[in-house]
């Protein structure tokens, strides 16, 4: 049974990239507005830059870097972990008892419910920021580098997709909408825009012990930017998938109420 | 097959007085009514059968098909369908039973039907000689043919109905569950889901249970009626035991619901 799950999911996967395929207009449309609210973005980090010359130490280009990798990790688990990101929609419309109906694990299906293939828009620019900032920076590649960047998106794409499961749990406990949650979500894309460092060293330690947001961003940018060597920085960003276990374990208990109180 | 024995499910229902300032308050403090759906409910199955429950809105049938489908854990009381225990055994259970609900899809809305058959497939991992002896069986009975080439927004209520059935039957359940399949079709489409529900039942011995507020269907298919009302059994046998004389069936059944203590018509 185990053994299909991913054969399964790639199953899923073809429906939802096919349905997506219908609509082209809405589909170019969607990708358009992404790329715009994405450069809006960057122009208030520009704009800024042109007051002060540096940011805690940052320059403009390091800022660019930091926001293009995390623009990367918040668009890749806004595409595959749709399912989780409009879960409140996925109850309401009684879609989640249709879940409970198959013989297969709910988490699975949840993923494979919807994957958003507009979300393609802000990956492309996040790609184009990181490229831009790499190429300004002029870093000097080796592979522990390599890997620390593909670890930050690995890593970072994992703390977005948990916090997407997060609030998806707490749709089992109030059917309303948690705008408190969007703090986390959307929040933390915006201010991840900037080395988390520069709000203080209060919420610094939040990002890295609460919400191990700063694991996937902050350290790990110190070592691609060449300004700490320590050996652990690099593999940091796998650490803090930690944050998965609790958000996937308080999805169970929400699945459990959900059974007994029908909501 | 189906065995429910005292079964007791309550709701939680959020109280909200009208006005803006009850709505305002609510944000802070809510206080819960706490909603009796299924009150001791008891009934037992046999393999083979259709049963319909019968019963006002909101009398309780919609919780006990989703106690019996494994979507809702019962609060007290026993059930067991087909020795399972359906919320409990869930990922087995499910394997066994096929459930349609006339009001929501269970197919992609963009993707002709055959695809979405295509993925029930791999979810219920049916193998692939199964899977195409029973998808040209039901294309057979329920005139498929032309639809799987579909996507399901371009088909009538009557069409995707047809398409509903065949989706749940292709891992071969042993029992069925169907929650108003007439709802909205026109007499054609409805003659056609009496007729495939009917050889259903006596080719395979599918075991059926049918909730509907429609009671040519319950003429049609079922020599069993199961009667709720207030979460309770109110009766159990056949519709000879509501029909009276001179009366439409419709006009007997409101009768018989206004005979239930405290019935006011209204939905809960």
């Amino acid at each position: 049974m185990k053994r299909h799950g991913f054969r399964l999911y790639r199953h899923y996967l073809s429906l939802s990239i096919r349905s997506s395929m219908q609509y082209k207009s809405s589909f170019w449309l969607t990708m358009l507005g992404q790329a715009l609210t994405t450069i809006s973005t960057l122009l208030g980090v520009i704009f800024m830059f042109q007051r002060f010359p540096e940011v805690k130490g940052f320059t403009l280009d390091d800022v660019i870097l930091c926001a293009g990798i995390v623009q990367l990790q918040f668009a890749l688990a806004e595409m595959w972990a749709r399912g989780f990101d409009r879960f409140s929609q996925i109850v309401r419309l009684g879609e989640y008892d249709r879940i409970l109906l198959r013989p297969r694990g709910k988490i699975l299906q949840v993923f494979g419910s919807q994957f958003e293939l507009s979300r393609i828009g802000r990956i492309i620019q996040g790609v184009l920021m990181l490229v831009y900032a790499l190429v300004r920076i002029r870093l000097r590649w080796d592979f522990l580098r390599v890997l620390t960047l593909v670890n930050m998106l690995i890593g970072g794409t994992g703390v977005f997709t948990a916090i997407c499961i997060l609030r998806a749990a707490l749709c089992f406990f109030t059917l309303e909408g948690l705008e408190v949650m969007n703090i986390f979500f959307d929040g933390a894309r915006e201010h991840g825009k900037y080395p988390l460092n520069i709000y203080g060293d209060k919420f610094l330690l939040f990002c890295t012990v609460a919400i191990p947001y700063a694991l996937v961003q902050y350290y790990p940018l110190l070592y691609l930017l060449g300004r700490r060597a320590d050996w652990f920085l690099p593999f940091l960003p796998l650490l803090a998938l930690w944050f998965l276990i609790p958000c996937l374990l308080l999805f169970r208990v929400g699945v459990r109420h959900y059974q007994s109180s029908g909501s | 097959m189906i065995h429910m024995q005292n079964v007791v499910k309550t709701y939680r229902v959020a109280r909200r007085d009208s006005g803006a300032k009850a709505a305002f308050f609510a944000l802070f403090h809510r206080k819960y009514d706490l909603v009796r759906a299924l009150d001791g409910l008891s009934f037992d199955i046999d393999a083979g059968e259709i049963v319909a429950l019968l019963g006002p809105n909101g009398a309780g049938k919609s919780t006990a098909i989703k106690i019996l489908s494994g979507i809702l854990y019962p609060d007290s009381g026993a059930v067991e369908c087909g020795g399972f225990s359906p919320a409990r055994d869930r990922m087995r259970y499910t394997r066994e039973i096929g459930v349609v609900f006339g009001q929501r899809t269970q197919l992609y809305w963009d993707v002709p039907v055959g695809d979405s058959y295509g993925l029930l497939q791999d979810i219920y991992d049916v193998p692939e000689a199964e899977f195409k002896r029973n998808l040209s069986e039901l294309t057979e009975l329920l005139d498929l043919k032309e639809l799987l080439r579909t996507p399901a927004r371009q088909l009538s209520l009557g069409q995707r109905m047809r398409c509903e059935l065949a989706a749940s039957l292709l891992h071969s359940p042993r029992i069925l569950f169907l929650d108003e399949p007439t709802i909205g079709l026109d007499a054609v489409s409805k003659l056609a889901v009496r007729q495939f529900v009917k050889v259903l039942n006596e080719e395979k011995k599918t075991t059926i249970i049918l909730t509907t507020h429609d009671m040519q269907d319950v003429e049609a298919l079922s020599r069993r009626v199961l009667m709720i009302g207030k979460g309770k059994l109110l009766l159990d046998g056949t519709l000879q035991d509501i029909r009276r004389d001179g009366e439409s069936l419709d006009e007997s059944l409101v009768d018989f619901y206004q005979g239930i203590e405290g019935f006011d018509g209204k939905e809960e």
